[in-house]
């Protein structure tokens, strides 16, 4: 077994479930936003936000998050890092459920880090960058001086000269530079799984290039897991072993990066991937693979949510919800063309 | 470049913010022709001048902004227009829609009314005339059942039609001119490819020029006929939206398109980036503004702005090292 032996990092941190445990397991996570619509109102509209999300993170890998506003991707991110509280559903670190006594979410979080999209929204503008960094461990409990340290040690990984940029505030510092910080933060705990939610859709282009760069070489040097939410679908391409594309609340297809990429499964993620500008000036996009917007999550389509936009779609779909159905190769789509058994109509035309 | 005939010809562009001691030069020389009929994309990162060449055309600056040179759209001096004229040509000669429809419609009035109230202004008929021209437009950019959807409020419309209704109010008044500012940089991918085709299949349709400002290469390769790549408050690099892609010939407009995602040979593999950060507009380097961070600068590089090259039909760079550049054969891009 491979293991990153670091000095820096604590006994508890090991591997304890060992190689074939998941480092994530997602189980049937439900998070409905409800608003009562004032006093005098009658009916309770529900957001269903993440409705039903089942999915494992292996050690090592990199997960990407595909799918449009409104989807969940965010709420999945935030529901994993317990900044907010699920519904229903387990969440499962190395084997051992998030918050219970085998593991706290202290100890959980010193393991779980996150990343978010606006970079300067999410550091503090009082402190600098160094206070910053050295933050987390020392709410952990290490001395300030070895805290300290370990900023400086991580300013200088993520390609920021500590001696220019250690005493600077969030504001003297470029949107690439400063997410850099996020990402040195997001490091301070020596944790084993980032989530990184749109880390680097505010960046320049030019810029986008050499953070992805940085995050990989980070993955390399610390052995993270890495779960990467965007919209870019090819940033998520480049980044990710394994994708899972989303809609309104559910998971429509997970598998191999390249698998989903060059054969999806499900129409959703066929006419996702058919809406990427073509960048070939002889052979423009002519027909908009889809019509219209991504349905509101406040009452959601019943049947398969996305048969309301479906050119495949039929009676079934709107009376019967697909299950993630195995179409081999570890990939999985939600559709009922997916499943031989279904009873599609256009299955018995083939 | 002198083209009297161009629907618009921006010559020698400046604009200048900030008290005179601290200013920040946004735009240092932009020279720019728009031909009727034709979309032209403003390529460029954010403070490479894009967005303020664009608002340059409608005035859109705060007071305190200095403007040099020369813009004529139509035949007209933009820059000399008393505010009179300039309200009488915004919106009727030259119209714009913006990143975020949200805050471009006022959120308190109905959408329709909107529209009506400009069709109202700028042709002198009746509000129920200008009614009747909304619900012309809203059938025009495909707005599902638009006699209900006039009746809303911007925030009773999704990010999509809220596009589509923001395009419908550019064109209320026939504009021959529609300026673009990454109009659909915040929509969803499935909804940002159905704005592009409609203002694609509008602009054939009207005979508009289009000035679209972006920073995605694949939205300018959907749009423009033409690419101009912005960098440090200029143009680095033009021509036609082929060529652009296929031959880039500044070291700028290469570097984006080998650093893309896209273009990564395979996994685990690392993106070719291009180093350092976007430059500092209060102050900006004395010679090229790529410079510092390319790797082909030399010496005169860092002295002197270099001048446009031309290289082909309508195709120019201004790289000093252009002519030395090793002749490179078409990139494939996929």
């Amino acid at each position: 077994m491979n293991v990153i032996v670091d000095t820096m990092k604590p006994v508890d941190d090991v591997d304890r479930g060992g190689e074939a445990t998941a480092l994530l397991s997602v189980r049937g996570l439900i998070k409905h936003f409800g608003s009562s619509n004032g006093l005098l109102a009658r009916t309770r509209t529900v957001v269903r936000a993440v409705d039903g999300v089942d999915f494992d993170v292996m050690k090592g890998e990199t997960l990407g998050i595909v799918g449009e506003s409104g989807c969940g991707k965010s709420t999945t991110a935030r529901l994993i890092m317990q900044i907010i509280k699920p519904d229903l559903g387990e969440i499962l670190f190395d084997g051992e459920k998030v918050g219970s006594t085998a593991l706290g979410l202290n100890d959980f979080r010193k393991q779980t880090q996150m990343v978010f999209q606006d970079s300067y929204a999410s550091l503090n503008p009082r402190l600098t960058v160094e206070d910053t960094i050295a933050f987390g461990p020392r709410v952990h409990g290490l001395p300030r001086k070895a805290a300290v340290e370990r900023a400086h040690d991580l300013l200088h990984r993520v390609g920021l000269e500590p001696s220019r940029f250690a005493g600077r505030y969030p504001h003297e510092i470029s949107g690439g530079q400063r997410q850099r910080i996020n990402i040195a933060r997001g490091l301070a705990l020596e944790p084993r799984l980032l989530i990184l939610d749109e880390a680097v859709s505010a960046l320049d282009k030019s810029v986008e290039a050499q953070v992805l760069n940085l995050l990989l070489d980070l993955k390399d040097e610390f052995g993270l897991t890495y779960i990467f939410i965007s919209h870019d679908l090819n940033v998520v391409r480049f980044m990710s072993d394994r994708v899972m594309v989303m809609y309104l609340g559910k998971v429509a297809e997970v598998g191999p990066s390249e698998s989903i990429f060059t054969k999806p499964r499900h129409p959703y993620t066929e006419a996702l991937l058919a809406s990427m500008p073509s960048m070939d000036p002889d052979h423009r996009t002519e027909e908009a693979p889809i019509t219209g917007d991504p349905p509101n999550p406040i009452n959601p389509p019943p049947g398969c949510r996305f048969h309301t936009r479906c050119k495949f779609t039929a009676t079934l779909c709107a009376n019967a919800e697909p299950a993630l159905h195995d179409v081999g190769g570890e990939h999985l789509a939600a559709c009922h063309l997916a499943n031989p058994e279904s009873g599609h109509p256009r299955l018995s035309l083939a | 470049m002198a083209d009297s005939d161009a629907l618009v010809d921006v010559r020698r562009l400046t604009v200048d913010f900030g008290p005179r001691k601290k200013q920040v030069r946004a735009v240092a020389g932009v020279d720019l022709t728009l031909q009727k009929g034709e979309t032209v994309a403003l390529l460029g990162e954010s403070g490479s001048g894009k967005s303020v060449t664009l608002r340059s055309l409608l005035r859109l600056h705060p007071g305190s902004a200095r403007i040099g040179g020369s813009i004529t759209v139509d035949g007209r001096d933009v820059l000399a227009m008393p505010s009179r004229e300039l309200a009488a040509f915004r919106g009727r000669t030259v119209s714009m829609i913006f990143q975020d429809p949200g805050l471009a419609f006022d959120p308190v009035y109905k959408v329709g009314d909107q529209i009506a109230e400009a069709v109202k202004r700028h042709d002198g008929v009746s509000l129920a005339e200008g009614r009747k021209r909304a619900l012309e437009l809203f059938e025009r950019v495909r707005i599902p059942s638009p006699e209900r959807r006039l009746d809303n409020y911007p925030h009773e419309m999704s990010g999509g039609m809220r596009q589509r209704a923001m395009i419908a109010l550019a064109l209320a008044c026939r504009p021959k001119v529609l300026l673009a500012d990454e109009p659909t940089t915040a929509l969803d991918a499935t909804v940002q490819i159905q704005v592009l085709l409609l203002i694609r299949e509008l602009q054939r349709e009207l005979g508009l020029g289009v000035i679209f400002v972006t920073h995605d290469i694949g939205v300018a390769v959907e749009v423009a006929d033409r690419i101009a790549v912005m960098y440090g408050g200029r143009i680095v690099e033009m021509g036609s939206c082929a060529t652009v892609i296929r031959n880039p010939a500044h070291p700028y407009t290469r570097g984006l398109l080998t650093s893309r995602a896209g273009h990564a040979a395979q996994k685990g593999s690392r993106l070719v980036a291009i180093p350092g950060a976007p430059p500092d507009l209060a102050n900006l380097p004395p010679g090229c503004a790529f410079a510092p961070r390319c790797s082909e600068a030399i010496e005169q590089c860092r002295q002197t702005v270099p001048e446009a090259v031309s290289l082909d039909r309508g195709h120019f760079a201004c790289c000093i090292r252009t002519a030395d550049a090793p002749a490179e054969p078409a990139r494939a891009i996929a």
